[in-house]
């Protein structure tokens, strides 16, 4: 047997693997049966599950409560995860930089469990000593969602700064400019693209939490994830999959776009740096 | 006076306040918050709120502090067979789900590595593009596969391979299937990332000094990707440990993995100092493999910047 026939073989099935189960959401979606899986044929496809989820005033709170704490989260954690990005390889070393490095890499893997009780534990805890927050909701849920998606933003942000050397910094500095406008002027235009990705990969982290969500909300400040959650535990509902077929293919869209916008952005730019060569 | 305007200057200077900003945030909320858990892991229960007893009080008549260190809970911890074999199930199902994970994943990795420059982006676009979109969504979508009258079970029936519907789901492999499934991509990319800057003439030199395709792959792929190889794991095996959404779809209802009886103990029991001492010792277990992560990313970050 040819290797790659192996190999391929493989990535075929690995991608049907990954895609099976989102085709099957999309297809039952349309499913006209409430017994979900049993495709009745007399009277679908049908839109009944969609108009469902537009009445439903539940949902559509929490999913609008969801969307300002992910814009608040990836404004947030990319204001937090530029600065530590900067500050980790920009200014040489200073005391406790190993343990803040420490601090931006381990919410990467740390099981969300652990993450939810320990700011749960916090807010418990500074409520009592001094009063703040009052009780929890979007706020207490913005601050853990930030926490650990900075950390996202960080790593992002510094593999970007790890690509260039400080030459055009150092450059500017002699030149007389002041930090400030170093920063401004140049540092921040080129990590640009990272501080893009890494918005977009917060607002994802955020918009996609339960775990870390269920732990530190309160009454009355329920995600879109804690209220599709405590359906599907009660069992399966036609109507979540007609949620779930809109949520792909808003993503579906949004990748591709961003993936051909990039790819233009990209022959655009070679095609500049080609012409700056041929007339200097 | 000397070293207070010395203090002050460093204060002062703008420098550490931009270096303060990410690393105060970060100490709030990430660094104290492990210190308040440990501090409640060694506290009783009380039934009145905070719902734990102080650790140190003054007491009044006495005119001393007394602190009192219980260690109950984590005694408690050990001697209960459900939290013990909880634990061990816990890194069972994270252990096989990584081997799964590194079986499935690499193949498909090395394949995008060596596909043409043009189609690799589209592949790589493909193993991204699920992660996007809602992982509780993704779960839930296999509980209407794996149903006793779900579309697999159906489809088997009516192919006539089974008589009767197979009990996939509620068991050991829908837990399988659903981390494999949601920790994929988290194994493919860093082995991508390996993969591509492989210099693949080194196989064809190989092959002509008469090794055969098995024996390069072995003598000379798999030991230049074992960076990716362990990267990828880590990324698996730590998340999936302390996993709470997919076992609480589809797995077992005898046998809970740990996130779901720490939930259960903060939630239910409203146990909150055995909730803590749970999640010390979780905490505890994965420290080692959180420590290689972090320095198997210091290093690619210096590689980067060379």
């Amino acid at each position: 047997m040819n290797r790659g026939t192996f190999r391929n073989g493989m990535l075929v099935a690995g991608l049907a693997f990954l895609y099976l189960p989102i085709l099957s959401m999309i297809v039952f979606s349309f499913n006209n049966s409430r017994l979900v899986t049993v495709w009745d044929r007399a009277n679908s496809p049908t839109l009944r599950w969609y108009v469902r989820l537009f009445e439903n005033e539940q949902l559509l709170g929490a999913a609008w409560i969801s969307i300002k704490v992910a814009a608040m989260t990836a404004s947030g954690a990319v204001i937090l995860g530029t600065l530590a990005g900067v500050v980790l390889t920009r200014m040489g070393p200073f005391r406790g930089r190993a343990f803040l490095s420490a601090m931006t890499t381990a919410p990467l893997v740390m099981p969300e469990i652990i993450t939810g009780i320990s700011m749960l534990l916090l807010f418990v805890a500074l409520e009592q000593a001094i009063g703040w927050p009052e009780g929890r909701g979007m706020l207490t849920i913005t601050i853990a969602h930030i926490t650990f998606a900075m950390a996202y933003v960080t790593v992002i942000v510094q593999s970007r700064l790890a690509g260039f050397d400080d030459s055009l910094e150092e450059a500017a500095l002699d030149l007389g400019a002041k930090p400030v406008t170093v920063f401004f002027k140049i540092t921040l235009p080129l990590i640009m693209p990272a501080i893009v990705s890494g918005w977009l990969l917060a607002f994802t982290l955020s918009w996609d939490d339960v775990v870390i969500a269920q732990f530190v909300s309160g009454p009355g400040a329920s995600t879109l994830p804690m209220e599709i959650f405590s359906r599907v535990r009660r069992g399966v509902s036609p109507d979540i999959n007609a949620l779930a077929t809109i949520m792909v293919s808003v993503v579906a869209i949004g990748v591709v776009a961003s993936y051909l916008y990039m790819r233009r952005a990209e022959r655009r730019q070679i095609a500049e740096e080609q012409a700056a060569l041929r007339d200097p | 006076m000397r070293t207070l305007i010395a203090t002050w200057r460093n204060i002062s200077r703008p420098r550490n306040w931009v270096i303060a900003i990410p690393y105060v945030w970060l100490l709030a909320f990430f660094a104290i918050p492990f210190v308040i858990v440990l501090k409640i892991s060694f506290s009783s229960m009380q039934p009145i709120q905070p719902g734990y007893a102080p650790l140190w009080q003054w007491v009044e008549e006495t005119q001393r502090l007394v602190a009192t260190i219980n260690v109950d809970n984590y005694q408690a911890l050990w001697r209960n067979n459900l939290y013990v074999s909880t634990f061990i199930y816990s890194l069972k199902v994270a252990a096989v789900s990584t081997v799964l994970c590194l079986l499935i994943g690499y193949p498909m990795a090395y394949a995008i590595a060596r596909s043409a420059p043009t189609t690799r982006n589209l592949l790589l676009m493909l193993i991204i593009l699920p992660f996007w979109t809602s992982f509780l969504l993704r779960v839930y979508a296999w509980v209407g596969l794996l149903k006793s009258n779900g579309v697999i079970n159906n489809a088997l029936l009516a192919l006539g391979w089974i008589d009767q519907p197979l009990t996939l789901l509620y068991t050991d492999f829908a837990v399988y299937v659903g981390i494999v499934y949601s920790y994929l991509p988290f194994m493919i990319l860093p082995l991508y990332a390996n993969l591509e800057k492989h210099d693949f003439t080194l196989l064809e030199a190989a092959a002509d000094l008469g090794a055969k395709p098995m024996t390069s792959f072995f003598k000379v792929t798999l030991p230049l990707s074992l960076p990716g190889i362990v990267a990828g794991c880590l990324l698996v095996f730590i998340p999936a440990v302390g996993e709470y959404v997919i076992p609480s779809l589809l797995g077992r209802t005898d046998q809970l993995m740990i996130g779901t009886v720490l939930s259960a103990q903060f939630f239910s029991a409203r146990n909150w100092p055995v909730a803590s001492a749970v999640a010390i010792v979780l905490l505890l277990l994965l420290l080692l493999p959180i420590l290689l992560f972090q320095r198997y990313q210091r290093r690619e970050l210096e590689a980067a910047k060379r």
